[in-house]
């Protein structure tokens, strides 16, 4: 056998953050009084040291590490640095909302660090165990999470059955690669690749493995008819928690659907289109009907991102047209920059849920922002932001990222697709708006002024006003995600 | 092509008498006074019949959980023994098998620190 010292450097990020968790982990559990404001220091600090590493690493070229079972490229890169953004405003965002309720246990941004390490290995992984193994890192620290607040029947609830069903999606997905792996004889992305081009293997075993891979993967992402888990865990997790599930794992989870099924599976295109086209009208056909019933926001919130992932499937559908893939490289992108916008509001609207919640309560019920104008016009307007944005009203970031997916359905010949997503978008825009609606013209049921950090305001303010500055320069970022993407298959 | 599979043969013949003789001998050799108590099976200090639905102390789980999880590490520590040789005897590796097995072993070392500061292997 022969042994090589593998190079180290492209997964220096990776191996900052596993060190760091390790540290934060051990520090804390010496500290006493100081302890939960480290663990919540040392981990924002970890993100920033990680964002360092990779924006000086970040060189365009495509490098393998470990045996090629790691790759880092362009696209991994840029959502890396997306990932450690998400993860560090959610970190800011959670920070009030865990003191108030006596959970900022230094486990929390320990798990919370862990969780980090799982997206960013999932993002980079170039092997079927790699992508294994980060897709684990990742659940188990969100199960842990979910379950957090040990003491309410709900979140421990929440935590099982998302443990018992991610336990069966991880299954499925094993099963997927070992007939992947029966078929092609590879563990590896590109040799997979390459052994379907060359026509090796048993196609039958090959599209039989395609399917429980793709399972695991609408697991993942929360798509229908997988989505059974999503509108539970984010109403029985604490906010906090829900905020973190439904921003930066989408990031993760997009990642690994390019890897395995446009880095790994590219040569069978016209047979996963058609898996996701039946997962995208299912999405964003339940997801919308669904949500219109729903009077807790964070309900309505999770049946709102079950149909925001179908749009983005939207893009990845449409990348081949009879064995053509010269729109891939734009579908994929539109897939991408959806995917990044989507983790931009999912922020601000769980970010508003918590700015409205105080130990003791949670405005968890659409009444709960009832007459928000007369009690804080600015944040009003804001949460006004977020819901015409995810609505898909023009000029606000959310409508751009819709119309690049249904350009890119267009432009693969699906028009009735894009129809069909156009109605249940407007459908969507009705519970949108009711929010809008009993924020402005509704009087409140509680008139108490709003409580909260500065940071936290701030912040949310920010993240506010970025979607609607965004909507002003779309082009660019479409642009920026297309070129991200182009060095990367 | 079957000669090689003799060992295994072999094998399961031990296998079997390193069970059954010990039962065989302590039957013949032994004194054979049965009761009641000697014959029911034993249950770790449970009553062995009974209703299932019983308030089950949480810290056997927790030990049992981080049996598990240090038990497993043996599982990686096989493999990497049988070719730490190998490794070793590449140029420009020599240690580098060893301490790439201690990098695993420290950070399982800052679980079970963690795991001993939290108080979960005291009984009471």
């Amino acid at each position: 056998m022969n042994f090589v010292v593998p190079n180290f450097a492209p997964a220096y990020a990776e191996l900052f953050v596993a060190a760091m968790g390790v540290v934060i982990l051990l520090v804390a559990v010496f500290l006493k009084q100081s302890a939960r404001p480290f663990a919540y220091l040392a981990s924002l600090a970890t993100l920033l040291g990680a964002a360092f590493i990779t924006w000086y690493t970040m060189d365009g070229q495509v490098s393998y590490t470990f045996g090629n079972m790691y790759i880092d490229d362009l696209m991994g890169d840029v959502l890396k640095l997306m990932v450690y953004f998400a993860m560090a405003v959610t970190l800011l965002y959670s920070r009030g909302y865990l003191t108030d309720r006596k959970m900022d246990r230094p486990e929390y941004f320990v798990l919370a660090t862990f969780a980090t390490l799982g997206m960013m290995v999932m993002i980079s992984a170039n092997h079927l165990l790699t992508v294994y193994v980060g897709l684990e890192m990742l659940s188990l620290s969100l199960y842990a999470l979910v379950a957090f607040d040990r003491d309410s029947a709900r979140s421990t609830e929440a935590a099982m059955k998302y443990f018992v069903l991610g336990a069966l999606a991880s299954g499925l997905l094993l099963y997927g690669m070992s007939m992947v792996y029966g078929a092609t004889g590879s563990l590896e992305l590109s040799g997979i690749a390459q052994a379907i081009y060359h026509q090796a293997g048993n196609r039958t075993v090959l599209l039989f493995g395609l399917v429980f891979l793709m399972a695991g993967i609408a697991f993942k992402l929360g798509v229908v008819p997988f989505h059974m888990w999503v509108p539970d865990v984010y109403h029985g997790a604490p906010t906090a928690v829900t905020l973190l599930i439904s921003t930066a794992p989408k990031l993760a989870a997009f990642a690994m659907t390019m890897r395995l099924l446009v880095n790994g599976l590219f040569e069978l295109a016209d047979q996963w289109q058609a898996m996701l086209m039946f997962l995208a009208i299912g999405s964003i056909v339940l997801g919308n009907i669904a949500a219109v019933a729903q009077s807790n926001i964070k309900r309505m919130l999770a049946y709102s991102g079950i149909s925001h992932m179908g749009f983005m499937l939207l893009g990845l559908l449409s990348g081949v047209v009879d064995g053509d893939s010269r729109l891939a490289l734009n579908a994929y992108g539109s897939a991408m920059f959806y995917a990044v916008v989507y983790v931009l509001m999912s922020l601000a609207a769980f970010g508003m849920v918590i700015l409205l919640s105080r130990a003791g309560f949670e405005a968890e019920n659409i009444d709960d922002f009832k007459g928000l104008n007369k009690r804080s016009p600015w944040f009003a307007a804001m949460m006004m932001f977020v819901m015409f944005s995810m609505a898909g009203v023009p000029f606000f970031v959310g409508f751009f990222a819709k119309l690049a997916v249904l350009q890119a359905a267009v432009a693969a010949g699906y028009v009735w697709l894009a129809v069909l997503a156009v109605m249940m978008s407007l459908i969507g825009a009705f519970y949108y708006l009711r929010v809008v609606k009993v924020m402005y013209f509704d009087d409140p049921l509680d008139a108490s002024p709003i409580s909260a950090s500065a940071d936290l305001k701030l912040v949310l303010s920010a993240n506010g006003l970025a979607i609607a500055v965004f909507g002003l320069m779309p082009s660019q970022l479409i642009e920026s995600c297309v070129a991200a993407l182009a060095g990367s298959f | 092509m079957l000669e090689n599979y003799f060992p295994v043969l072999i094998f399961i013949l031990v296998g079997l008498a390193f069970g059954c003789v010990p039962i065989v001998l302590g039957r013949l050799a032994g004194p054979h006074r049965p009761d009641a108590e000697k014959l029911s099976p034993y249950e770790c200090g449970f009553e062995p019949f009974e209703d299932a639905r019983i308030k089950f102390d949480v810290r056997y789980y927790l030990i049992a959980i981080l049996f598990i999880l240090f038990d497993l590490e043996i599982a990686f520590l096989f493999p990497w023994a049988t070719i730490l040789k190998e490794i070793a005897a590449t140029e420009g590796l020599r240690l580098f098998g060893f301490f790439e097995m201690m990098v695993f072993l420290g950070i399982l070392l800052i679980g079970y620190i963690w795991v001993w500061k939290k108080g979960a292997l005291e009984w009471e």
